[in-house]
């Protein structure tokens, strides 16, 4: 009696919604599996793809992407044991996005208001969303150290691309499935796998990037510089470990995905 | 289906689209919901809920007594301990559920609030269960976050909330009132209207479904009587109450040296204004949605129309050409525009003030519509040559009636408007921005519509000015009466 | 006017729920409303002999469909139109104005109306010049529609004002009130080859500011709404809107048309599904 052979996963890059290959062809190995190894025109079409899905994301309503966020929330439990990552860092994940679904309609009135200027104007500041946000993730936990940084990118209305572990990109690889079955519009995310060397400062110094998010632990200084060609934000975290460190002080998180726009009108006819 | 002047034939009409209440699944009977599980009233009665487009039976339902009362204001007592203890975000989820539960059985929802309470289907699929499925959205993801909605201050809740809501929109009220207090980590008794329990008794079975632990939330349908009980309890730490003012007046006294802090929201009067500069058609469209909108039974409905002189024959002649095209009829059907009468005694109260309108001098008029033989209707109606000092421009009418008074500046367009002791909502139509934004500066009103009216968000705070009430809901601000300080 | 109101009150019509009976005669009215059309550089006179074949007798197996109310092509084949069209009140209509674009001397412009008049057009489609509209010279805008109205003849005059390139409503509105002001039969939303064309809001507006014209002049002008009404549902909710906007005494060809192409193949589909209670299959229909 045989054993019934298993089909094995292809593991693809996720860019525009759609599972893809690297365009180079190059690959690595991650345990028993061939990873693509992506290459910075990888790199150029997943900031394409997050610079076309913006407006679409960014024009949602508030509470369309807090219901979103919690559908990923939803399928991301629904999957957690396809996931390969540790029970407690997929738990810890899924609560993240329960927290963050909730900040979707609530940033604005904490980080914005009106602003009692002494002349007759109505002035207000309101918090939009910065725009294409990369994101470097670190090596552990493989898991909620990406999810840490892109639950804030998004509820904030930013769109995604992320730079996986070198080392274990396997579960971020699988959130792209998730990903599927959540409503998540295609470019809202882009996960590439490779190395981060190579990658993140070809991101960095992509000039259509609005603001990067490095919380690998390493390249700061590169980073930094190349960022500084065309002013992109730039902010280096710690590796989020569990879900009270990653939800600890959300807003700044927040705060740094955002532009702050006042605008001021006369009072008066 | 309505022309008044039958001026035409009717080259094309709508089919009758009847909403299918198949799918719907009622129980014969519901009794209270008490400690999680549906219960025998002790003291209470059984009273049948009825249709008031048909007046058929929708269900029936149990009254709270007195003892029942007690016994749901023991079990959240009992419950809250472990609630309040929980960590916001585990609260959260379970708020977060019920969200879901709501959407899930939206269609069902929506058929048996219109069954119930007779506003038409299209309000109640498109406004009624999506906001209070977005209410429970809302205050589910504030439950982890509330030092950030209180201005960096640590909270903690009040502990257990007796809330009583009214029958205009019945399950949205309800969502209204627990969301907040729920998410708040309170434990909450609430008392649904007389005349439209049923959603709230559906609600209650998502509670369930949600698997909320027993006690958290209580539903007891009940009588005036019943409310009244509930707000002297000696074991509640809020009441939230939405109604009229002059039970509102009530229960504040009631509470006179209890301490107990009160959120009110009570009727209006409000003012919808259109200058000389405003959008006509779209102020048309604001004034028909303010006032006829669930049969104008809304307490921020603009039931007093100010119009410009300049404007005020231009749109009066508009308002009353659109008027005639408003569908009156079967709630159930998806072309309704205009359902039923909440109540027999509704109807009546509106009957009433509609003939002082008349008897005072001022000119009325009402669509011609066929009304059917049997349930509580009343006629889109239309009074111009009103004055401030008639009855039909001072009094809650809450029906489907708007009153028409001109003006001549903006200075007195704002006089008129704050020339009452309600101070609800207001709306302002005109094409200038500044000019809106100084008006609605100088409105005592606690919301202002620009360029619209009744758009209602969990986001927006709600609530009014002067005898419409105080506290509100809605937003950061709508967490606020849920919370205490710590010390 | 207010953008937000316009498209709130524009979306509410669309959910008017339009079901059997009502279905079935408001099929049978927007096809008798339909002006058939053909405006492409490969059209030949054999392509608008079959569609006017179509126009005439749209579905074979279902007689009690009407015909439509116009066939709709470029100056150079309204004369074959005319001729296939003969005797069957069917109407010949054409483009003209260096249709799309408008950008021609008047010149120009006239002499293609005045040809098109020449081989028999029943009806006339002009453009307006978004050229000068657009640079706020409201002058020369009626000025062309005043002399384009003067070679008609007896051909009734339509008159797009082509809504995606204005910008905004208050330009829609404002642009339809030139055109009224100006001697318009009919004034039209679009050529049909730009991005967008009727959208409710657009038909909204453009049936408001007809209901305010003909109240203050007592002339009555129609509305045609072409470009992107390609299916059945939006067919439908372009009747509501002349309904619940102007009342039933609109629900006519002489006074509401829509131009459409492949429109006339759902209605059929649709049609046949209230028949038969079954979804239909494209191809039961020819194309031409």
């Amino acid at each position: 009696m045989s054993e019934r052979l298993q089909v094995k996963k292809t593991y693809k890059l996720f860019i525009g919604g759609a599972f893809v290959r690297s365009e180079s062809g190059r690959y690595d190995k991650s345990g028993d599996f061939n990873v693509p190894r992506g290459s910075r025109k990888d790199v150029r079409d997943a900031v394409a793809a997050a610079r076309k899905a913006l407006p679409g994301w960014a024009g949602r309503t508030a509470y369309n992407r807090g219901q979103i966020l919690y559908r990923f929330a939803e399928a991301l439990e629904s999957r957690a044991a396809d996931i390969g990552a540790e029970r407690a860092d997929v738990e810890a994940s899924i609560d993240v996005l329960v927290h963050y679904a909730g900040w979707t309609d609530k940033f604005q009135p904490v980080l914005g208001g009106i602003n009692p200027v002494a002349a007759p104007f109505l002035s207000f500041s309101v918090p939009e969303p910065t725009g294409v946000v990369g994101i470097v993730a670190p090596d552990a936990p493989p898991l909620l150290g990406l999810i840490a940084e892109l639950a804030p990118a998004l509820a904030a209305g930013n769109t995604v691309v992320a730079v996986l572990s070198d080392d274990a990109p396997l579960p971020g690889l699988d959130l792209g499935e998730v990903m599927g079955i959540a409503d998540v519009p295609g470019g809202v995310v882009n996960l590439l796998s490779g190395r981060r060397a190579e990658l993140a400062p070809v991101l960095a110094g992509h000039h259509a990037l609005n603001a990067l998010v490095n919380a690998s632990g390493e390249l700061a200084a590169e980073i930094d510089k190349l960022a500084a060609e065309s002013v992109t934000r730039v902010r280096h975290t710690d590796a989020s470990k569990d879900y009270a460190t990653a939800t600890a002080d959300p807003l700044s998180r927040l705060e740094a995905l955002t532009e702050l726009k006042t605008a001021w009108h006369p009072v008066g006819a | 289906m309505a022309t008044q002047e039958q001026r035409t034939s009717i080259v094309w009409d709508y089919a009758p689209a009847p909403e299918s209440p198949d799918h719907v699944r009622l129980r014969d009977s519901y009794g209270l919901f008490i400690d999680g599980e549906f219960e025998d009233p002790v003291d209470g009665t059984r009273v049948p809920s009825i249709n008031p487009a048909t007046e058929d039976v929708v269900a029936e339902v149990a009254f709270a007594g007195a003892q029942d009362v007690r016994r749901a204001v023991e079990a959240a007592r009992a419950a809250h301990p472990a609630w309040a203890a929980l960590s916001g975000l585990e609260r959260g989820k379970y708020l977060f559920r019920v969200a879901r539960l709501i959407q899930e059985r939206a269609r069902e929802l929506a058929v048996v609030e219109s069954m119930d309470g007779g506003k038409p289907i299209r309000e109640s699929r498109d406004v009624d269960v999506p906001l209070a499925a977005a209410h429970f959205f809302h205050y589910a993801g504030w439950t982890d976050k509330l030092s950030y909605g209180m201005g960096g201050r640590e909270v903690e809740p009040v502990g257990v909330a007796a809330q009583i809501v009214p029958w205009n929109f019945p399950l949205l009220m309800a969502a209204w009132k627990l969301a907040p207090a729920l998410a708040c980590g309170n434990t909450a008794v609430l008392k649904p209207a007389e005349t439209t329990p049923v959603t709230a008794l559906l609600l209650a079975e998502i509670i369930q479904e949600a698997e909320l632990p027993p006690g958290v939330v209580q539903i007891i349908p009940g009588d005036g009587a019943a409310g009244s009980t509930l707000v002297r309890e000696p074991d509640i730490d809020k009441v939230a109450f939405t109604g009229s003012t002059a039970v509102g007046k009530d229960i504040q006294a009631a509470l006179a040296g209890r301490e107990i802090p009160l959120t009110l929201e009570l009727g209006g009067k409000s003012a919808n204004i259109v200058f000389e500069d405003a959008a006509l058609d779209q102020a048309v469209e604001g004034i028909v949605n303010g006032i006829f909108f669930n049969q104008g039974h809304v307490c921020c409905a603009g039931s007093r129309l100010l119009i410009q002189e300049s404007v005020a024959d231009t749109v009066v002649s508009k308002l009353w050409n659109r008027m005639g095209r408003l569908r009156l009829g079967d709630p159930l059907d998806k072309n309704t525009d205009v359902g039923a009468i909440n109540s027999r005694e509704q109807l009546e109260r509106i009957e009433s003030l509609v003939a002082s309108g008349e008897e005072e001098g001022a000119v009325r008029r009402s669509v011609a519509c066929e009304l059917p033989d049997r349930g509580f209707w009343f006629a889109p109606t239309l009074f111009t040559d009103v004055a401030p000092a008639h009855r039909i421009a001072a009094e809650e009418i809450f029906g489907p009636v708007v009153s028409v008074l001109t003006f001549r500046t903006q200075a007195e367009a704002i006089e008129k408007a704050n020339s009452t002791p309600y101070g609800l909502a207001a709306g302002i139509w005109t094409d200038k921005g500044s000019k809106a934004f100084e008006v609605a500066a100088a409105l005592q009103a606690g919301v202002v519509w620009q360029n619209t009216y009744n758009h209602f968000d969990p986001s927006a705070a709600f609530g009014g000015y002067k005898e419409s009430g105080f506290g509100r809901e809605g937003g950061m601000a709508g967490l606020r009466p849920y919370l205490r300080v710590a010390s | 006017m207010d953008r937000v109101g316009v498209e709130e009150r524009a979306a509410t019509l669309g959910k008017r729920s339009i079901k059997t009976t009502a279905k079935q005669q408001g099929i049978r009215l927007a096809v008798s409303m339909v002006d058939l059309t053909t405006l492409e550089g490969s059209d030949t006179p054999g392509k608008v002999r079959h569609l006017c074949a179509k126009a005439v007798c749209p579905a074979p197996t279902m007689p009690e469909i009407p015909s439509v109310a116009a066939v709709c092509v470029y100056p150079s084949l309204v004369g074959v139109a005319k001729e296939a069209l003969d005797g069957t009140g069917v109407r010949a209509a054409s483009v003209s104005t260096a249709f799309p674009s408008g950008q021609a001397s008047l010149d120009v412009k006239l002499r293609d109306t005045e040809d098109a008049v020449a081989a028999g057009a029943d009806e006339i489609d002009m453009v307006i010049s978004r050229e000068a509209f657009l640079a706020g010279d409201d002058a020369r805008v009626m000025e062309e529609v005043v002399r384009v109205k003067d070679v008609c003849g007896d051909a009734h005059l339509k008159v797009i004002i082509e809504t995606a390139e204005l910008g905004s409503y208050d330009h829609v509105r404002h642009a339809s009130m030139l055109a009224m002001e100006a001697g318009a039969d009919f004034i039209k939303t679009s050529t049909g080859k730009a991005a967008t064309g009727a959208t409710p809001g657009v038909v909204l507006v453009m049936l408001e500011a007809i209901r305010d014209y003909v109240d203050r002049t007592g002339r009555v002008v129609g509305m045609k709404a072409a470009g992107g009404v390609s299916h059945s549902k939006a067919a439908l909710h372009m009747l509501v809107l002349v309904k619940e906007t102007l009342g039933d005494e609109w629900l006519t060809n002489e006074r509401f048309r829509i131009g459409a192409s492949s429109l006339l193949n759902d209605l059929l589909m649709q049609y046949q599904k209230t028949e038969t209670g079954h979804y239909a299959r494209p191809e039961d229909f020819s194309k031409e």
